[in-house]
């Protein structure tokens, strides 16, 4: 892999496709060197065309530039950006075997054959497929096809690492330890990458930071740690993980500011025997889940509470209970109808 | 009680059912393919040479003459209509454009027409009063009519083989998957590389298949001969001349199986170049 590390700058890339829809807003972003990036959103926010951007896949429209390492590439073509591609669907092409696939971006790119079969045979080592040279692609399982795709992505050493919902086609087992997989794959190159998905899981788990988008604009980027606890927008709030929304108006015994409303997580709050409680409902719903149970409660005037206990004792549907919320772990209100500045 | 046993009764013979269903079609292709087959070849050996007369190729240089005739246009004309189709349905998948509906379904337009029609319209092109022919002479003073030689009977079945091949084509193309592509040149591709490596190894089995049809109808096609030549045989032609000409139903009939056996290997060969392709889409 090459020693020196491409940071990505993009200025004021916003993108308007031909039939007026506006999939991006102007948009500045700066991703370091090495560093793993995550756009997460809902379909339709315009990550995967921020992620055609920086391949060059798509120009971005007038006025926008996308920059490796300071120098413009906006109009060069995806050909000559040296980044590596994976793509939801694999991609793999039909009519060569995985060898042939892997081998195909150095053959490209004539490299010597003696370097070329050495750098296929380790890159097939790397990603454990090694006994799956000789396959036709139509032979393979989808966790297969997806090292495959990776394996023929990272062969040719590309500057960035490019990744379009790499693990959504499969089944959640397996996108779980092909995720674990990737990460560590990902910090041993050290590769600067840029990983789309919907799935907030895969993107806490994968990104260095994580930009939360919706609506063709970045509402957040940080660090997985802080988007969860202090997102700074409501859709940020709303979108990641799940959160109880109450007026303060409605807790008992509140010291804090009676204003607004008050954000928390399920894990944040707790069952009480009813001393000390802020607020009281009537369990509809409760779905053991091993380590806790979570329960639906329902309150008058109020959206329905989910709260995750660790309680052992069975609490039963149709029962009132007290809960007990914890002060320090509260959400802080996201700044609302501001303009959020997420760089 | 007795319906049910006889119900009973026949579900255990299914081999007696798919006989009884496959019945017909035997029936269909004992009268209508096998019998006149080997009636065909049966003419064929009744002549005054006897089975000698599937020798006449050999034999006779103008018999050759037309077979090697016939094969080189139906192959010169199958390898153009490929290569033009393959450029235009592919173009045709790809863009949209004002008209581009209408261009489609005008492109289906001469499948309609017989061989006469075709060779009356190679002739409005290229014959004597042809608009090729006042073209050539305004500009250099020499009509140039090309209408009742091989290149007017080219053209003409050109005209009638691109239908067929570009609608296969654009079929084809539409299932190609554009992540694909994408994906090469994420690698570094060029794009005559991408049509190499991608476009065309994922069109070929429908390239094999309407190319194997394009050279069939090419090779057993009279209409458009019948009407344009006047100077040039090709082996449809020649069957006709032996048959109606010199009353010669013999050697007409061992031509004719000579012909179905040629255009039938060649179809065979194409075959057996399809069956190791991948299909590539998806």
């Amino acid at each position: 892999m090459p020693t020196e590390k491409t940071a990505i700058t993009l200025t004021a890339c916003g993108k308007t496709f031909a039939d007026g829809t506006r999939a991006l807003q102007p948009i500045d972003f700066t991703i370091a060197g090495g560093e793993t990036v995550v756009l997460l959103g809902p379909s339709g926010c315009g990550k995967t065309t921020l992620l055609r951007i920086i391949a060059g896949l798509e120009a971005p429209d007038r006025g926008g530039r996308v920059l490796f390492n300071g120098e413009d590439v906006t109009a060069r073509p995806i050909e000559r950006r040296q980044v590596g591609m994976v793509f939801q669907s694999y991609a793999l092409f039909p009519n060569m075997s995985v060898r042939q696939n892997v081998a195909y971006g150095l053959k490209v790119r004539r490299v010597p054959r003696d370097e070329r079969s050495r750098r296929v045979e380790e890159t097939l080592g790397m990603m454990q497929i090694t006994e799956l040279g000789a396959r036709r692609i139509d032979q393979l399982s989808g966790g297969q096809r997806q090292r495959v795709a990776l394996a023929r992505a990272i062969a040719v050493r590309p500057r960035i690492l490019l990744l379009d919902e790499p693990l959504t086609a499969l089944d959640a087992l397996l996108r779980d330890r092909l995720r674990v997989e990737l990460d560590s794959l990902l910090r041993d190159l050290g590769i600067t990458a840029v990983y789309v998905t919907h799935d907030q899981a895969e993107a806490m788990a994968l990104g260095d930071r994580v930009a939360v988008m919706s609506a063709g604009r970045i509402e957040q980027v940080g660090a997985p740690r802080d988007i969860y606890h202090t997102p700074a927008t409501d859709f940020v709030a709303d979108f990641i993980g799940t959160m109880n929304r109450v007026p303060a108006s409605a807790l008992a015994a509140w010291e804090g500011n009676a204003g607004d409303a008050v954000l928390f997580r399920p894990e944040d709050a707790e069952i009480v025997s009813g001393e000390g409680a802020h607020l009281r409902g009537r369990v509809a719903s409760s779905l053991f889940l091993g380590d806790r149970t979570r329960l639906v409660l329902e309150s008058d005037g109020l959206q329905p509470i989910i709260v995750d206990t660790g309680h052992r004792g069975t609490i039963q549907v149709g029962e009132e209970v007290a809960v007990r919320l914890k002060p320090d772990r509260l959400i802080p209100l996201p700044a609302t109808g501001g303009e959020s500045n997420p760089c | 009680m007795p319906l049910l046993q006889d119900r009973k009764g026949v579900s255990h013979h299914p081999a007696l059912i798919l006989g009884l269903l496959a019945l017909p079609a035997g029936i269909v292709f004992l009268a209508f393919f096998l019998l006149p087959m080997v009636r065909l070849v049966l003419i064929g050996a009744s002549g005054e040479e006897g089975a000698a007369a599937y020798l006449s190729m050999l034999t006779t240089p103008r018999h050759l003459e037309s077979m090697i005739a016939t094969v080189l246009l139906s192959l010169g004309v199958t390898l153009t209509a490929l290569a033009i189709s393959t450029v235009a349905g592919v173009f045709l998948v790809r863009h949209r454009f004002p008209g581009r509906a209408a261009l489609v379904s005008l492109l289906t337009f001469p499948l309609a027409f017989p061989g006469v029609v075709i060779g009356f319209l190679v002739i409005l092109l290229a014959g004597r009063q042809g608009l090729v022919g006042q073209v050539a002479q305004f500009l250099t003073g020499n009509k140039l009519v090309f209408a009742y030689s091989m290149a007017g009977l080219f053209v003409g079945y050109l005209y009638f083989s691109i239908p067929r091949v570009i609608l296969t084509v654009m079929a084809a193309a539409e299932k190609l998957d554009p992540r694909l592509e994408e994906a090469a040149r994420s690698l570094g591709a060029a794009p005559w590389r991408i049509v190499a490596d991608i476009i065309l190894p994922a069109l070929k089995p429908g390239l094999i298949a309407s190319g194997a049809i394009c050279f069939a109808t090419s090779m057993g096609a009279f209409g458009t001969a019948f009407t344009l030549a006047t100077n040039i045989d090709v082996l449809p032609m020649t069957i006709y001349t032996e048959f109606t000409l010199s009353a010669n139903i013999a050697g007409a009939a061992s031509l004719s199986v000579i012909l179905g056996l040629v255009t039938w290997a060649a179809l065979a060969l194409a075959r057996s170049f399809s069956g190791s392709t991948v299909a590539a889409s998806g």
